[in-house]
This record gives structure tokens, C-alpha cells and sequence, in this order.
């Protein structure tokens, strides 16, 4: 099986060594680079299954390495960023970032994240039904099945659930889905997201106060696991 | 009382006052003249002089001093409306006056320069020992996990073949549990930086706090070894707009005393609740609860109960307070009845009971 290749843009020398073990003790192939215009040259030359980048670079900022990759570079980017930088990651997630990681983090967090962008970019045909643990979505029929029994939703928690499963294991945040689900105008109605998520919770979750499908990302957004 | 009495007031201010106060004392007199001796007159102006030596700077005073001599001879001492004085007793009266009122005033602010020295001596030296005491708690608090990172690391390194197993196992838990406890004060020190640098501007947003509530209980279940940790959710309580991250650092930082201070097998239960336009939060225990003579302290910096059990620099509970006055909001400390501490947090917000919203 030939196993995905990962670029990791950082300019700390000690992170990039570690992620390089971890990485290709679990079988990943791994470029790196140490600054933005190096990342950006081996991603044109690579084109790599998915983009660990960092967020704060010495030779440009991560937010503009971004925005140059996603012209052209279609497939997974997880950002590395520090704590207590919420506004930093809802902007990088709104400049098409598929999640995030905060340093310090634990290896198999990682790796669950690295995973589940890599296994969307694999799956992402046209199928016309998504499949997560017991939750069973078909787009055709528009029906939601948990365990085989056929949920009812409202038309609202039916677009909201797509719009999540759509894009499982990626983080969306509250502005995104206000905005595809509700429209323009309605960006800054986190109170309506707060309501039809604990609605949808409510019908999907075994335990909706431990939630297993929705997982907030407090101060940023929402995740489908 | 003091504090009232002491609001250094400009120095124009302060002239102005006391020549009013001199002259008011004066004419008052005048008018009276007839049935108030001028000697009580001296007396009164003097007794002037000496108060407002207590309050002004010493220019005014000695002015006001020597205005209200002039004063004194010129109204007063006969014969009147002239600066001459005849009488040799007067003459005396009037040089003792002027002598008891300049001495006064000069006297009285030389003791208020020594009390403030003093005062500003007894500051510099509590400031110090304040700073040693953090400075101490801190590097030890910093020093304790990195010396055993190094020092297990170096074990596993010089021993690779003749460490056992569960010997290792215990040599990478310690460093893991040395690591979390260093990343947790460097968080504390940057959160305190954050507040006192005046960074720290909360980002409100519409926040179900039964679901960070639950969200942080999840996050601590795995820590619990012998404690129980209770949170009903409220069932009646509608949205709150607060900084959802800010607020799941303050609760999760009560919870965490909570269950590091309290005996084995105690009891911490986290309320939510929403009471004349705030939200209310409170987390109480059935441990021993705070000593009475501590509880003043408990907020401030770097304070910590004296022999508390080490693994704190005595900041969580002042970033908690300086995390809800960003808030706008309150935070207390009180001992239950029946044993137990109880923290109870107010933070007045805007509230969303949304019921209005279709689901369709």
C-alpha cells in the first residue's frame, strides 16, 4: 500500500525532527521545510497528500503561505499554531485550512487529525451517501438512518448534518456555517448554531452532553468526528 | 476617613482656601467683637493655622501664618486699623502668635515627610520580600518538572539495557506528568501577563454553558481519582454571551483547586444558573473549607495559604478574579455551614432565550 506523503513547514528545527520520527514510524512519507518559500517550492514540486504547516514562520507569515498554496493546492492542510490564538486559527480555517492543531499536542491527536483529512481527500467522490459509525446519510433520498432506524430531521439539522458529514474530520467554523446554511447576513447568529446543534445532538448522539459525531472547538467552530 | 482628608489638593487650591479660611475666621470675629475677646480671636485663628498644617503644603500654611497675624494686629489689637501696637503685653501676644503659628506649620510638615519616608521604606521593603517569595515559589515551581525531565532522561539514556520495563514505563510517566505541569505555569504566567498588561479583551459570544460545562467535565473525568465530581444541567437556562474560553479557564481552574485542596472521597459540585440578568456560577465543596483568616488573601497574587501542599505559584485564583472582572463581573469565597467551600461567580450578560427560532 503506498502511504500518503506529508510536508511539514516549520522553522523550529527540534518539531520539524519530531514530526519527521513520528511521522515515518507510522509509515508516512515525509518532506520538510524550514521556511515559507521552501514549503511553498517542495508543494509545487510534490504535491503531497496533505500540508502540516505552521502559522508562524520566520521569512512570511503562515496566513500568506496559505492563501498561496489554496490558489492551486486542493488537498489537506492542518495548521500548527500556540495557544490562546483563536482568532489566528478561525482565520486560517477561513482561508481553507482543514484543522488545526495548538502546541503543545499529544502525537496521537496528531495523528487521528492527519488521518481523518487524509481519508476525506480519499473518499471525496461523488458518492452519494456518507457513512460515519452507526450514522448513515443519503443524499439521494435525503434520509439520516442511526442504527437502521430512519431519523427525523427538520429540513435545517438535514442541511446542517450534510454540511458536517461533508466535511468530516475538518473543522468548520461558526462563520462558515452560518454562512452556508443561513446565508450571507446571518454570519454573526452563533445563537442559531448553538440551538440546532444541541437539536441534532439530541437525535444523533447516544449521550448528547459527551458528544461522539459533533465536537466543539470552543471559541472557533465545530468538527465532525 | 484618612484617605478623604489626605486627596492632595492643587496648590492654588490650597492658597485659596486658607486665605478664605483665615478671613472668614476674621470677619466672623469682627462682627462679634463685642462679645469675643481678641485673645480668644488669636486662639481660634491659630487653632486654623494648625489644621490646615495637617492638610496643606508648607507654603500656604506660613502664608496663611503671617496673613492671619497681620490680621489679627490690624482688626484686633488695639489700637485698631493701624499695625502699631501699644500695649507690651499685645506686643508679646502678638510675637508668640506669630512664633506659636510658624513653628506649627513648619513643625507639622516636617513629621508628615518623616511619616510618608516610612511609609514609602515600609512599602519598598514589602515589595521585596513579595518579590523573593515569588521568585522562590517560582523557580521552584519551574525548576521541580525540568530537573526531572533531565534528570529521567538522562537515566533512560545512560541505562538503555539495564533499565527493566516498568522502570522505564515509570521514567516516561514522570517526564510526562513534569512536562503537563510546566506547559500548566507557563500558561498561568502568560495569563497573568495577559490581564496585567490590560490584553485581555473578551471575546463574547453566544455560549451554552451547560455544554462547556459538560465539555470540561469530560476533559477532567479521567484526572478523577477519588473525588466526585457533580453538575446537574439547568434545564431553564438560556444563552449567555460570554467568552466561552475565558469562562472554561476560570471554571476549569475552580474545579482543579477544588479537587487538588479537598480530602479524598470529597464531594465538588459545579452549579449554573441564571438570576437577575446574570449568569450565575458556583462551585462548592464538602472538604474542610478555607481558614477564616485566609480568606481575605485567597484573590491575591502570588498569595498562597501557608502550608498548602506544593504544586501551585499562587496565581490561579487571582487570574480567576482579574478573568471575571474582565467580565465585569464578581467573584466570592465562602465557607458553608455544615463545612465546604463555595465560590460563587456573578457576570451580568445579555441573555437569548430562543425560543422565537423555527425549526424547520
Amino acid at each position: 500500500m503506498n502511504k500518503a506523503e506529508i510536508l511539514v513547514i516549520d522553522d523550529e528545527s527540534p518539531i520539524r525532527k519530531l514530526l519527521e520520527i513520528t511521522l515515518t514510524t507510522h509509515e508516512y512519507k515525509v518532506i520538510l521545510a524550514q521556511n515559507g518559500k521552501e514549503g511553498l517550492q517542495l508543494a509545487a514540486n510534490h504535491s503531497p497528500d496533505l500540508i502540516v504547516l505552521d502559522l508562524g514562520l520566520p521569512d512570511k507569515s503562515g496566513h500568506d503561505i496559505l492563501k498561496e498554496l489554496r490558489q492551486w493546492y486542493t488537498k489537506g492542510i492542518l495548521i500548527l499554531s500556540v495557544q490562546n490564538s483563536e482568532k489566528d486559527i478561525v482565520q486560517a480555517l477561513d482561508n481553507g485550512a482543514n484543522d488545526y492543531l495548538s502546541k503543545p499536542f499529544r502525537n496521537a491527536e496528531l495523528l487521528a487529525r492527519i488521518r481523518s483529512i487524509i481519508r476525506r481527500n480519499q473518499t471525496e467522490n461523488e458518492s452519494t451517501s456518507i457513512r460515519c459509525g452507526k450514522l448513515v446519510l443519503d443524499l439521494t433520498s435525503r434520509t439520516v438512518k442511526l442504527h437502521d432506524e430512519l431519523l427525523k430531521l427538520t429540513t435545517t439539522e438535514y442541511s446542517l448534518l450534510v454540511l458536517l458529514m461533508k466535511n468530516q474530520g475538518c473543522v468548520l467554523t461558526h462563520q462558515f456555517i452560518l454562512k452556508e446554511i443561513w446565508g450571507v447576513g446571518y454570519q454573526t447568529e452563533t445563537q442559531y448554531l448553538r440551538v440546532f446543534i444541541a437539536a441534532l445532538r439530541k437525535k444523533i448522539e447516544v449521550n448528547p452532553n459527551q458528544p461522539a459525531y459533533i465536537i466543539t472547538e470552543s471559541g472557533v467552530g465545530y468538527r465532525f468526528a | 476617613m484618612k484617605k478623604i482628608l489626605f486627596v492632595k489638593k492643587s496648590l492654588t487650591t490650597q492658597y485659596l482656601i486658607s486665605v478664605l479660611l483665615v478671613i472668614g475666621i476674621a470677619a466672623g470675629c469682627f462682627c462679634f467683637s463685642a462679645v469675643i475677646h481678641y485673645r480668644i480671636t488669636a486662639l481660634l485663628l491659630l487653632l486654623s493655622v494648625s489644621l490646615s498644617a495637617i492638610l496643606f503644603d508648607i507654603l500656604p500654611v506660613l502664608v496663611m501664618a503671617i496673613l492671619s497675624g497681620l490680621i489679627l494686629n490690624f482688626f484686633f489689637i488695639q489700637p485698631i486699623y493701624t499695625f502699631h501696637i501699644t500695649n507690651t503685653e499685645d506686643v508679646l501676644l502678638f510675637v508668640i502668635y506669630l512664633l506659636v503659628a510658624l513653628l506649627n506649620a513648619f513643625f507639622t510638615f516636617k513629621i508628615r515627610e518623616i511619616e510618608s519616608k516610612t511609609r514609602d521604606k515600609e512599602e519598598k521593603v514589602k515589595t521585596i520580600k513579595l518579590y523573593d517569595t515569588l521568585l522562590n515559589s517560582l523557580s521552584h515551581e519551574l525548576r521541580t518538572p525540568i530537573s526531572t525531565i533531565i534528570s529521567a532522561i538522562d537515566t533512560l539514556k545512560d541505562n538503555r539495557s539495564n533499565l527493566s520495563k516498568s522502570n522505564q514505563e515509570v521514567l516516561f510517566d514522570e517526564i510526562d506528568k513534569a512536562s503537563i505541569r510546566l506547559n500548566r505555569q507557563v500558561e498561568n504566567l502568560l495569563n497573568m501577563s495577559r490581564l496585567e498588561s490590560g490584553m485581555l479583551k473578551p471575546k463574547l459570544d453566544w455560549c451554552d454553558v451547560n455544554e462547556l460545562a459538560f465539555g470540561l467535565l469530560n476533559k477532567l473525568e479521567p484526572q478523577l481519582e477519588n473525588h466526585v465530581l457533580q453538575f446537574e444541567p439547568n434545564g431553564q437556562l438560556p444563552l449567555f454571551k460570554l467568552d466561552a474560553g475565558i469562562i472554561e479557564e476560570v471554571i476549569r481552574n475552580l474545579l482543579a483547586n477544588a479537587l487538588l485542596y479537598t480530602p479524598q472521597n470529597s464531594t465538588v459540585v459545579l452549579q449554573i444558573a441564571y438570576q437577575n440578568d446574570s449568569c450565575v456560577i458556583t462551585i462548592s465543596d464538602n472538604g474542610p473549607g478555607f481558614p477564616e483568616s485566609e480568606m481575605a488573601f485567597v484573590f491575591d497574587k502570588f498569595y498562597r495559604i501557608p502550608n498548602t501542599k506544593t504544586g501551585g505559584i499562587g496565581l490561579g485564583l487571582s487570574i480567576v478574579k482579574g478573568f471575571i472582572e474582565a467580565h465585569n463581573g464578581t467573584i466570592s469565597l465562602l465557607n458553608l455551614p455544615n463545612a465546604g467551600a463555595c465560590f460563587t461567580i456573578k457576570i451580568p450578560t445579555e441573555t437569548s432565550f430562543i425560543n422565537h427560532i423555527k425549526n424547520e
